[in-house]
């Protein structure tokens, strides 16, 4: 790359720096005005793809703080790839690593749900095991049978009530956010992925699930991470919400 | 391995679930009034780049760092979390 092209990109993430040489409008005349219009849209359009991604985080934070981050991060990681629908991966790091953002701690991790939401929204369809689905697999066969979580199932650790975090910064008249960790699993039963706080337990049996443990090891390495785990509550949630997938992945 | 003891604790837990919940069929009718629970801008869950995302042409630059209590941040106050306080914002953010 040489020329107009080399310069373009650098000019366009750094808004100091000057129009590219060579760019011109029609009438061959230096198009200064038009690349700063260029150049600052395509600042905004990243900002506002941030405030889509991240509502809680704005709604946490209110909106000029939030767009004074956003363009902060906008100006150091332009995108990767032409999906903007992907476009803030690299945002809940951003935000740990604010050092005005100190005292927030949790905020990275409520940033790391509205990730896991938005994934969990584009993730792929799949046809769902039903409770007639499980009764039909003999008794016999049931410690060794695979379940396979659906494509659209994120799990989070956090040390902070991240959940109610987040319901709280969409619906203030929510109850306030207690102390203490949380594990997410989101969960998207049709169309909407929504977060659930799992029992004691649940997350090792997720995990396990996720690394092909069948159905009688996961229930037993989630008792010995929590013997209070409570395998038949358990089911219920991944049962009501869609979240066991009918067959294992194409290998 | 299987032990009967071990495959009647599996079967009992899945009958439980199952009748606690039904089929995922019913379970999903259920849902579709469950999920609105999420208000506000969540509205958006496909998130950026997708239609719920308009596009803009308006000028941004040059706003100053000066709010620090617009947000909810300042309405959550866990007890031994710090969890309350924007204060620092307006200082110490890095140059990036």
């Amino acid at each position: 790359m040489t020329g107009l092209v080399a310069d373009f990109l650098p000019a366009l993430r750094d808004p100091a720096a000057p129009v590219p040489r060579g760019l011109q409008d029609g009438s061959g005349r230096p198009a200064g005005r038009r690349f700063n219009v260029y150049r600052n849209n395509v600042l905004v359009s990243l900002i506002e793809a941030l405030e889509v991604g991240f509502p809680a985080i704005r709604s946490l934070l209110g909106d000029e703080n939030f767009r004074n981050i956003a363009r902060g991060y906008a100006q150091t990681h332009p995108p990767k790839g032409p999906l903007m629908m992907r476009y803030g991966q690299g945002f809940p790091d951003y935000l740990a690593g604010l050092r005005a953002l100190a005292p927030l701690p949790y905020l990275a991790d409520v940033a790391r749900l509205e990730l896991a939401l938005r994934a969990s929204y584009h993730a792929a369809d799949h046809i769902g095991l039903t409770g007639d689905d499980l009764a039909k697999i003999p008794p016999e066969n049931l410690e060794n049978t695979r379940l396979y979580l659906a494509p659209s199932v994120q799990t989070l650790r956090s040390a902070h009530p991240i959940a109610d975090i987040h319901r709280f910064a969409l619906n203030p008249t929510s109850p306030k956010p207690r102390p203490g960790a949380q594990d997410i699993a989101v969960l998207r039963p049709e169309f909407d992925p929504s977060p659930h706080i799992l029992p004691p337990g649940g997350h090792a049996f997720l995990t396990a699930l996720t690394a092909g443990q069948p159905f009688g090891n996961a229930a037993e390495i989630a008792t010995a991470a929590a013997p209070e785990f409570d395998l038949a509550a358990m089911l219920g949630l991944l049962l009501a919400q869609n979240a066991l997938m009918k067959k294992g992945p194409r290998t | 391995m299987s032990t009967p003891l071990k495959t009647a604790a599996l079967v009992g837990a899945v009958a439980t679930a199952i009748a606690a919940h039904g089929t995922a069929a019913s379970a999903m009718e259920k849902e579709k009034c469950y999920g609105v629970s999420l208000a506000g801008e969540n509205d958006c869950a496909a998130g950026p780049g997708t239609t719920c995302a308009g596009t803009s042409t308006v000028d941004y630059q040059g706003n100053a760092w000066t709010l620090v209590d617009a947000g909810t941040c300042a309405e959550i106050d866990l007890p031994g979390d710090r969890m309350g306080s924007l204060e620092p914002l307006d200082r110490d953010l890095p140059q990036t």
